[in-house]
């Protein structure tokens, strides 16, 4: 069979969500973040959404999000996402509300919000992109750098004594009577990012069916923050920053 | 009909009023001098009744944020604090104002700086008509100096926010927030259906009905040229409002030889102490700007076309006098007397400084 | 017995050459171009063998800018 018949309508398999549009995105070669935008927006097409989704996007890297898939957005100040998507939400109790964010932004800046917005069970979704660095400005320390990870603000590599411990704050919001679902994800493989996609529907479901908040964290690679290509950040990932943030559910309410 | 005349404090005034308003969220964090805010809404309940929300917000920072959001959403949303409150608040304001969002915010004004005291103060004046947040903005100033205005100026302020897509302030102090007076209520309007709210804000994030182009609301616009642009957009609107929203009330000014500015709860105070000086026999007149922002400077420079001196009477070590004076050109003498850390002067401490300042050799 | 024959198209002006697919094809089918560039510059995917291709979506599931659409034939 030649390749030109394989290639024909009736024998798609897979494409790109039409509701991720043609911009070109702004991340690095191999950056995590399309490959979770990707899912984002297969996900709010499966659910057919796209008529009641908003998203908030975050002060960071993902700042543009709103320019690559096609719902409407709110870009919040920095760390202000959930105070922001817990207003949306309580106003519109019928639209699929959801923040996106990354380390810095959720569990530095943002802490108290994302800390009372899961505390008080409002039904949004927080997809929480963790790669343990600051990438859109280039590279510096974030709560969740690891030991020893070297950054431009920590050059010689972080240091309890002076920067304190890496924070995994997805095991605190577990502990809230307010989440509803909690899970650490990530998309390096293929099989990764199957069961990415499943925590994502799983977490707007239960945004919808009103469950409390859900909270899928994103173990996530920043080639060019941590100075390898995307294959090596990945192998570095899987090494390094799964003893840290195992994946796996940490909370399911069902 | 027969108005609905009641007492109240004017912090309880406004939480009414902003639910008969049709009010769809407030989002606020006690603090002292304005908590019977949010306590006037948790006991209503409007949530049962009109299905407005009510949320009491981790912070003044998340309050903001909330406000911020909802007005993005086209929703008629406020929040209220006091001045240490509204320090936390200006990274928010000055979102909403570069993302052109309609919305609410009282600041019932203490003493300062820092934590100060919870007494009435007007040293908010700068931070509220100069910006203060960053970047070049502004927003609509209003200053109550009673219970009904309390009243009346949510309506205003909500009106005036989504005619030009800006923030309202109110700008109340502890006076005027805790002091009861009779006020004349308004009557309940209906909240506006989700269908409304699109064809009056076609630009609300609310998601994409009928598949509808996409709205973001941002405040981002790394484009140079863009920014300037959005820029030149934000002063062409603020120079709007100041030729249409310009407000100011003008007592006994026609024949005065002199003239007190002051504005909220001091231009109470002012009004007896000219009362007083007339008795006296001294020609006195007041202009109580009613708006802060825009500045009534017209209104000030016709008013003391023919006066001696100029007395700007205000809770605070003299800011609103900077204004006055620019409304003068500087062209006849202005004064200023005022107090501070959350005292507030009587009468005749004012027709004192009047006289002290203008007619005492 | 049926067999899988499968193969990709990849939309070489998003494609950044990161070479995710790559990696992530169990059947060696995809490389980047050595010397040609697209217009950002990016030495861009393509199917280097593919005869060897089975149509698993591994290559698209990775790949951040979601530049790669699969097709699948099951030969009976």
């Amino acid at each position: 069979m030649e390749i030109n018949d394989i290639i024909k309508p009736q024998n798609l398999v897979y494409r790109k969500p039409s509701l991720l549009n043609d911009a070109h995105m702004h991340y690095c070669p191999g950056c995590s973040h399309g490959v979770v935008h990707k899912l984002v927006a297969e996900v709010i097409e499966d659910m057919h959404a796209e008529e009641y989704a908003i998203g908030v996007s975050p002060v960071g890297c993902a700042v543009f999000a709103y320019n690559y898939i096609d719902i409407d957005w709110l870009e919040a100040a920095h760390g202000r996402a959930t105070a922001m998507a817990t207003a949306v939400k309580r106003l519109m109790p019928d639209k699929l509300v959801f923040t996106y964010q990354g380390d810095g932004d959720f569990a530095a800046i943002g802490t108290c919000e994302s800390i009372h917005s899961c505390n008080r069970g409002e039904n949004i979704t927080i997809i929480f992109i963790n790669n343990a660095i600051y990438g859109m400005t280039g590279g510096q320390m974030a709560p969740t750098t690891l030991l020893g990870q070297k950054t431009a603000t920590c050059p010689y590599g972080r240091r309890a004594d002076l920067n304190g411990y890496p924070l995994s704050i997805t095991p605190l919001l577990a502990q809230l009577d307010g989440t509803c679902y909690v899970t650490r994800q990530s998309v390096h493989t293929p099989a990764a990012v199957r069961k990415a996609k499943k925590a994502i529907r799983k977490a707007f479901e239960n945004s919808m069916q009103a469950k409390g908040t859900s909270v899928v964290e994103i173990v996530s690679t920043c080639n060019s923050g941590w100075k390898l290509t995307p294959q090596q950040a990945n192998e570095w990932m899987v090494k390094n920053m799964f003893e840290k943030y195992p994946l796996g559910d940490l909370k399911d309410n069902g | 009909m027969k108005d609905e005349v009641t007492l109240m404090k004017g912090n309880e005034a406004l939480a009414i009023a902003a639910i008969r308003y049709g009010a769809d969220g407030y989002f606020g964090y006690p603090i002292t001098p304005q908590s019977e805010v949010l306590e006037c809404l948790e006991a209503q309940m409007p949530w049962e009744t009109t299905g407005m929300v009510v949320l009491q917000a981790e912070s003044e920072v998340a309050s903001i944020n909330m406000v911020y959001a909802g007005a993005s959403c086209g929703k008629a949303v406020f929040t209220s604090t006091s001045s240490p409150g509204f320090s936390l608040m200006q990274e928010g304001m000055s979102y909403m104002a570069a993302s052109e969002v309609p919305a609410l915010v009282i600041n019932v004004m203490r003493g300062g700086p820092g934590l100060g005291t919870i007494h009435p103060s007007q040293a908010d004046y700068f931070q509220a008509c100069k910006g203060g947040g960053h970047g070049d903005y502004h927003m609509i100033v209003l200053a109550p100096s009673s219970v009904q205005e309390m009243a009346d100026f949510v309506a205003l302020g909500w009106d005036l926010a989504f005619k030009y897509r800006c923030v309202s302030m109110i700008l109340a102090d502890g006076l005027v927030g805790q002091m009861m007076e009779k006020v004349v209520l308004p009557p309940q309007r209906p909240r506006r259906t989700e269908e409304q709210i699109r064809q009056q804000c076609p630009w609300a994030v609310n998601g994409r009905k009928d598949m509808r182009p996409k709205n973001i609301i941002t405040s981002l616009e790394l484009d140079d040229d863009k920014m300037e642009e959005n820029n030149r957009r934000f002063q062409a609107t603020y120079r709007l409002i100041e030729k249409n929203e310009t407000r100011c009330e003008l007592v006994d000014t026609d024949d005065c030889d002199y003239l007190i500015v002051s504005f909220g709860s001091t231009a109470r105070i002012s009004m007896k102490a000219m009362e007083i000086a007339r008795k006296q026999g001294i020609k006195v007149g007041l202009a109580r700007p009613i708006t802060l922002w825009p500045f009534p400077e017209k209104h000030i420079r016709e008013a003391a076309k023919n006066v001696k001196g100029i007395l700007v009477v205000e809770l605070d070590a003299g800011q609103m006098i900077e204004d006055v004076k620019l409304a003068v050109e500087c062209k006849l003498p202005v004064e200023h007397f005022g107090r501070m850390g959350g005292n507030v002067p009587t009468p005749d401490e004012v027709l004192n400084a009047l006289k002290e300042k203008f007619i005492n050799d | 017995m049926a067999t899988v024959k499968g193969a990709v198209t990849v939309n070489t002006e998003r494609c950044k050459g990161c070479n995710l697919c790559v990696v992530a094809c169990p059947s060696g089918v995809l490389d980047l171009k050595k010397k040609e560039v697209n217009n950002r510059g990016y030495h861009y995917a393509y199917m280097i063998a593919p005869d060897k291709c089975i149509g698993c979506q591994s290559c698209a599931l990775v790949c951040p800018d979601a530049c790669i659409e699969v097709y699948r034939v099951v030969e009976k």
